[in-house]
C-alpha cells in the first residue's frame, strides 16, 4: 500500500514574497487527492516541496517517519525512490530517446538485465499508449506525448507516491479522460498514494477521493471530495463554475471596485462566463476499468469518512450518504435525507459561510 | 530556518560559499562509484571538439608574438643566442596555461554551462534528482574531470604549437639561426617549468568546470537566465584563472630556483 504523507504547518516564501503559509494536510495512504488552485498560487511549488526540491522555511513533511524538510541529503535520495513524479512538461532527458528515458531509473537503481528492462519499459510504454515511439527523441514529439512518456518514466519503479503536476495541461479532453482513467487504474493495481495538481474541473470532480484548494497564499480547504464539491465558500464556488464573478481576479486578487463593476455588468445582463447550471455537487467518481481489482482506497476512505462524518458540513454529509448503497447505509447506520447525528450538529455550522476552513489535519 | 541575513556583499559571499560547496561536492563525488565512464568519455570528446581548433589557431600567433617580441629584445641587448631559450620559457610557463585557460573557459566552460543551464530550465535536473540520481555525480563530475583532462592535454598542444610558431617566425621573419634557437632550448627552461605548466592547466580546468557547472545549475530563470549565466560563468572564470595564475606563479618562482642559480 502507498505511504502516508503528513504535511504540517508548511510555509514557503521566495525572498519577501510568501507563496503559501501554514499548509497542513494529510494525504491518506493509497488514496487519490487533487490540489486545485488558480494559476500562480504555488501549486507546483507545493509539489516540488513534497519531493524536497525546494526547502520550505517552516513546517514538516513526514513520510515514513522522516522529515523531508530537515533530513540529510543521503536520506532524501533514499526517500525519493518512493516517488514517481510527472513534471509539467514531462521533463524528459533531451539527449536520450524515449526508451532510454523510461529505462533510465531502472538502469540507475536496479540490477535488472537488459531483457528485463526492455520488457518493463515496453509494458509501461504500452500503458501510456506510446508503442512504436521508443526511438524518438523528446524534441521530435508533441507535448502530450512527452507528458505520457514522463508518466511512463515516473511509473517504471512502481512508486508508492505518485505526484502529477498538471497532467491535463496541453492535453485534449479525450486524452485527459484517458489519463484520468489510467491514474485510477494504477491506483487500483498498485495502491499508490496519488496527488494531482491541476486546475481542470473535470479531473477534480471525477478523479479524487480527496480535494484541496490553494488560494491567496493559504490552503482554503482540504478534505473528502464531497466537502469541496458542495462547498459554499465563494472562491470554491467561483473556481468550480469557472466564472469571473467572485474573489479570483485576472491578477490573483480582485479589489472591491472591480468586484462591484462586475456585479453591475452581471445584473445588466452581461454573461460572467459561467455555465448555465451550477456544476457543484457530488458526481460519481471514476472507477477502475472492468476486470481490474477494486480500489482498496475506496473502502478505507469510506470507513474513514464515515467515522468523521458528523464533523462535516451538512451538504457534504448528504452527498456522502447519497453515494452509499442501501446496504452500506445500513452498515453505517445512516439514511438518505437524515445524517447520522444531524440533530447534534451545532447550528452554527449550517450558517457560517466557511465551516471547513483549512482543517486538513485530521483527514 | 530563518530568513538569510543581509549586509552589503552578503549575496556575493553566499554565492562564493555555494560555489565552493559545489567544488567540495564534486571532489567527494568523484570518488563515489559507479563512475560515469561513458559520460566522461563523451564529455571529453565534446570539450575537445569545441576547443581544439580555436586553441591551435590562437596558439600559433601567440607563440609568434612572444618569439618576435623576445627576438627583437634579445637583438637589442645582443643576446640573440638566447632567443629560443627565452621564448620557450615564456611559452611553456606562462603563455600556454593562459591560452588553455582562456579556451577552456571561453569555449569549453561556456558550452558546459549552457548545456546544464538548459537542462535545468527544462526541469531535467529536477527530474533526475527526483529519480534518486544525483546530478552532481551523474553530470557535473564527468564534465569537471573532462575539463581537467582536456585542459592538461591542450596545454601540451599549445606548448608544442606555440614553440613551433615561435620557431617559424623567429627563423623566417627575423632571420634567427635555426641551430641556435634549438640549441638554447634547455638553456633557461627546466623540467619543473613543464610540471608547473601542467599543474596550472589541471587547476584551471577544475576551476573552469566548477564555475561553469555552478552557474549552469543556478540560472536566473528562463532562457534569458541561461544566457546570462553563460556570460557570467566565462567572466568569473577569467577573473579567477588570472588570479590563480598569479598566485601559482608567485609560489613557483619562490619555491623552485631558476636554472643555474
Amino acid at each position: 500500500m502507498g505511504v502516508e504523507v503528513v504535511v504540517d504547518g508548511l510555509t514557503k516564501s521566495f525572498g519577501k514574497q510568501t507563496i503559501w503559509r501554514d499548509v497542513t494536510l494529510t494525504l491518506p495512504p493509497g488514496e487519490v487527492s487533487v490540489m486545485l488552485g488558480p494559476s500562480g498560487t504555488g501549486k507546483s511549488v507545493f509539489l516540488k516541496s513534497l519531493v524536497g526540491l525546494l526547502k520550505p522555511e517552516r513546517g514538516r513533511i513526514t513520510i515514513n517517519g522522516t522529515d523531508l524538510v530537515r533530513c540529510s541529503e543521503h536520506k532524501l535520495y533514499e526517500i525519493r525512490k518512493l516517488f514517481g513524479v510527472l513534471f509539467q512538461d514531462g521533463a524528459l532527458f533531451g539527449s536520450m530517446n524515449l526508451f532510454d528515458n523510461v529505462a533510465f531509473p531502472l538502469r540507475e537503481h536496479t540490477r535488472k538485465t537488459e531483457a528485463e528492462v526492455r520488457r518493463i519499459v515496453l509494458e509501461k510504454m504500452e500503458m501510456v499508449g506510446l508503442v512504436g515511439a521508443e526511438k524518438k527523441l523528446p524534441g521530435e514529439i508533441s507535448g502530450g506525448m512527452r507528458k505520457r512518456a514522463g508518466l511512463a518514466r515516473a511509473l517504471v519503479l512502481d512508486p508508492e507516491i505518485i505526484l502529477c503536476d498538471e497532467p491535463d495541461s496541453g492535453l485534449d479532453p479525450v486524452r485527459t479522460a484517458y489519463l484520468s482513467q489510467l491514474l485510477i487504474d494504477l491506483n487500483s493495481q498498485i495502491d499508490a498514494t496519488i496527488l494531482i495538481v491541476t486546475h481542470n474541473i473535470t479531473v477534480a470532480r471525477t478523479v479524487p477521493d480527496n480535494l484541496g484548494m490553494l488560494f491567496r497564499r493559504e490552503l482554503v480547504m482540504f478534505g473528502p471530495r464531497e466537502v469541496l464539491l458542495t462547498s459554499d465558500e465563494p472562491v470554491v464556488e467561483q473556481f468550480l463554475n469557472g466564472r469571473r464573478l467572485g474573489p479570483i481576479g485576472m491578477s490573483e486578487e480582485k479589489d472591491q471596485a472591480t468586484m462591484a463593476a462586475e456585479l453591475a455588468h452581471k445584473e445588466a445582463g452581461h454573461s460572467d462566463g459561467s455555465p448555465d447550471a451550477d456544476v457543484r455537487g457530488v458526481v460519481p467518481q471514476l472507477e477502475p476499468t472492468p476486470g481490474l481489482p477494486p480500489r482498496g482506497a475506496v473502502r478505507r476512505r469510506k470507513d474513514r469518512v464515515m467515522s468523521i462524518i458528523h464533523t462535516l458540513p451538512p451538504d457534504a454529509q448528504q452527498g456522502i450518504i447519497a453515494s452509499l448503497t442501501p446496504d452500506e447505509q445500513r452498515h453505517y447506520q445512516v439514511s438518505a435525507g437524515v445524517g447520522p447525528d444531524t440533530a447534534t450538529v451545532p447550528d452554527t455550522t449550517r450558517h457560517t459561510p466557511s465551516p471547513w476552513p483549512r482543517q486538513g489535519g485530521v483527514l | 530556518m530563518s530568513s538569510p541575513t543581509t549586509f552589503p556583499g552578503a549575496g556575493a559571499l553566499r554565492e562564493t560559499g555555494r560555489m565552493f560547496a559545489l567544488g567540495v561536492d564534486v571532489t567527494r563525488n568523484a570518488f563515489r562509484r559507479p563512475f560515469q565512464l561513458r559520460e566522461f568519455i563523451q564529455q571529453c570528446w565534446f570539450v575537445v571538439s569545441v576547443t581544439v581548433l580555436p586553441t591551435a589557431l590562437v596558439s600559433i600567433p601567440f607563440g609568434a608574438v612572444i618569439a618576435l617580441q623576445i627576438g627583437s629584445l634579445t637583438r637589442q641587448i645582443g643576446a640573440q643566442s638566447f632567443t629560443g631559450a627565452a621564448s620557450v620559457l615564456a611559452i611553456i610557463q606562462q603563455a600556454s596555461p593562459i591560452v588553455t585557460a582562456l579556451l577552456i573557459a571561453g569555449a569549453g566552460g561556456s558550452a558546459i554551462c549552457a548545456d546544464l543551464g538548459s537542462r535545468k530550465i527544462r526541469e531535467e535536473i529536477d527530474a533526475m534528482e527526483v529519480l534518486g540520481v544525483s546530478p552532481v555525480q551523474r553530470l557535473v563530475v564527468p564534465r569537471v574531470l573532462a575539463a581537467m583532462l582536456v585542459s592538461v592535454l591542450l596545454n601540451g598542444m599549445v606548448s608544442v604549437v606555440g614553440v613551433m610558431g615561435g620557431y617559424f617566425f623567429n627563423v623566417i621573419l627575423q632571420d634567427g639561426t635555426p641551430g641556435a634557437y634549438l640549441a638554447s632550448f634547455s638553456a633557461l627552461a627546466q623540467l619543473p617549468d613543464l610540471w608547473i605548466s601542467e599543474i596550472k592547466a589541471l587547476i584551471f580546468g577544475f576551476i573552469a568546470g566548477i564555475v561553469a557547472a555552478y552557474r549552469g545549475l543556478n540560472p536566473a530563470g528562463g532562457p534569458k537566465g541561461v544566457g546570462d549565466a553563460v556570460n557570467q560563468a566565462v567572466v568569473i572564470t577569467f577573473l579567477l584563472l588570472f588570479f590563480v595564475n598569479f598566485v601559482l606563479t608567485t609560489i613557483y618562482l619562490q619555491v623552485v630556483p631558476a636554472k643555474g642559480s
